[in-house]
């Protein structure tokens, strides 16, 4: 047992992870949130905090290639993993074919769930590559949007899975 | 909201996460997706001394098949489990029930034996488990138990399983040839459901033999088995149903009334037992 990763309850710890494909380091407390972590440590804001019990989405990240709802994962357990935020979609500030779709087809407004959304999509459409409508609508009710109401997104993320097929 | 302060511990074997968990007990909470508990951290609506998180046990998710059985590892994923064409193949009414799970962006994490721990009243995989007739194995320094899924949640997110023990596997029977059905009502795609209904349904002798398990009505999954005739399902579906949903006590919360969740499961158990039986014929 003496090599067991125990981290104590006041204990901050350095945690190093690979985001977006970039080795970053910060400190973390077991509670603090991985959210929290990638905002206020590693300063990626693009990451949202909506609801913080895992019902919005707006924090979706991907960790190690699964999905997570990164208000309810801790920044610990991210030692040593590769995370995606929505920062790693853009090429040098260069908007990629999903988030073009996003603009085009008027699939966000104020933009507070679309840093989410984008992750959870991509994720998506690399499993799902010929998705039907009802696939990306089950899809996209994981997350809450109270702008649009959800019309724009369904029709961008169609679009793009239409086009790379 | 975030979660009250704790310590963490991050085994990387069965045997050290047994040792954590010997050693903290009842002051421990198991980490494993954590969309349920992390929830309920954030919420303080669970204090925990200790995190034992058990990602780190990758040799907890697997499926294997044994005889008649199917074998899940605790940590098998809930994507995984629904994308497996081995589970759609002999646990089809597990795969129906998977699709109800959480949302894509839930299953990604969220586990198979996590979910039977939490035991939400509502939660679809310990109902498809206890309307199978599965079994929870539980594994602690003491030892390793199976406890029937029909036995294993006490009422609502609570379990017999013991502070020391760690769920490590799921046995689920295999049916062969029949019927399955699964339906929910929930307010929203993906949400906790109001009423949840399994079916499964094989031919025996003259008639057919059925399971038929309601979650979300009671504080834990409540399962009728019985006997239906070869023909006029209709009526007999009817007051089978009725009968046995005569004798639960359903929950009554905010936004639904007992009466109405009794309604629900009426019509739902009728609709999900014909579902299969047409099916099994």
């Amino acid at each position: 047992m003496t090599d067991v990763k125990r981290i104590g309850r006041d204990e901050r710890v350095r945690v190093t992870c690979t985001v977006n494909g970039k080795r970053q380091s910060g400190f973390a407390e077991p509670r603090t949130l991985l959210s929290d972590f990638l905002r206020h440590e590693l300063y990626l804001y693009g990451t949202h905090v909506g609801c913080e019990h895992g019902v919005c989405g707006a924090c979706t990240v991907t960790l190690n290639g699964r999905l997570a709802r990164s208000c309810m994962t801790f920044a610990v357990q991210a030692e040593g993993a590769a995370i995606g935020t929505v920062e790693g979609l853009s090429d040098a500030g260069t908007l990629n074919a999903l988030q073009r779709a996003f603009t085009e087809f008027g699939a966000l407004q104020c933009g507070f769930c679309t840093a989410g959304i984008l992750i959870s999509a991509t994720h998506f459409l690399a499993k799902v590559p010929n998705p039907t409508e009802e696939d990306v609508r089950a899809m996209l009710s994981g997350h809450l949007c109270r702008c649009t109401g959800y019309e724009g997104m369904v029709r961008a993320i169609l679009s793009v899975a239409e086009s790379s097929s | 909201m975030k979660p009250a302060p704790f310590a963490y511990i991050q085994p990387r074997t069965e045997a050290e996460a047994l040792a954590a968990l010997a050693e903290h007990g009842d002051d421990a909470v198991v980490l494993a997706g954590g969309l349920s508990l992390g929830a309920m951290m954030n919420m303080r609506l669970v204090f925990a001394g200790v995190v034992i998180d058990i990602n780190q046990l990758t040799d907890l998710d697997y499926l294997r098949n044994e005889d008649d059985w199917l074998r899940t590892g605790a940590m098998l994923r809930q994507a995984d489990a629904l994308a497996s064409p081995e589970i759609a193949g002999v646990l089809p009414l597990l795969h129906e029930g998977l699709r109800h799970v959480g949302h894509y962006q839930t299953r990604s994490r969220g586990t198979l034996g996590g979910s039977v721990a939490h035991a939400d009243p509502s939660a679809e995989i310990p109902l498809c488990l206890a309307t199978l007739g599965g079994d929870v194995e539980l594994s602690s320094q003491r030892g390793t138990r199976r406890v029937a899924a029909r036995d294993f949640a006490e009422s609502a997110l609570s379990t017999c399983r013991a502070g020391d023990e760690l769920i490590t596997a799921l046995h689920w029977p295999i049916q062969g040839n029949g019927g399955v059905a699964f339906r929910e009502i929930a307010q929203r795609h993906g949400d906790f459901a109001v009423v949840a209904v399994a079916a499964t349904v094989r031919r025996s002798g003259a008639g057919f033999s059925y399971s038929l398990g309601f979650g979300g009505v009671e504080g834990r999954p409540r399962v009728l088995d019985g006997v239906a005739p070869d023909t006029n399902w209709g009526g007999f579906a009817r007051d089978a149903v009725a009968a046995f949903v005569d004798t639960l006590a359903p929950m009554e919360d905010p936004r639904v009334s007992a009466a109405y969740r009794s309604d629900v499961s009426v019509h739902l158990g009728i609709e999900t037992l014909l579902e299969a039986l047409g099916k099994a014929a």
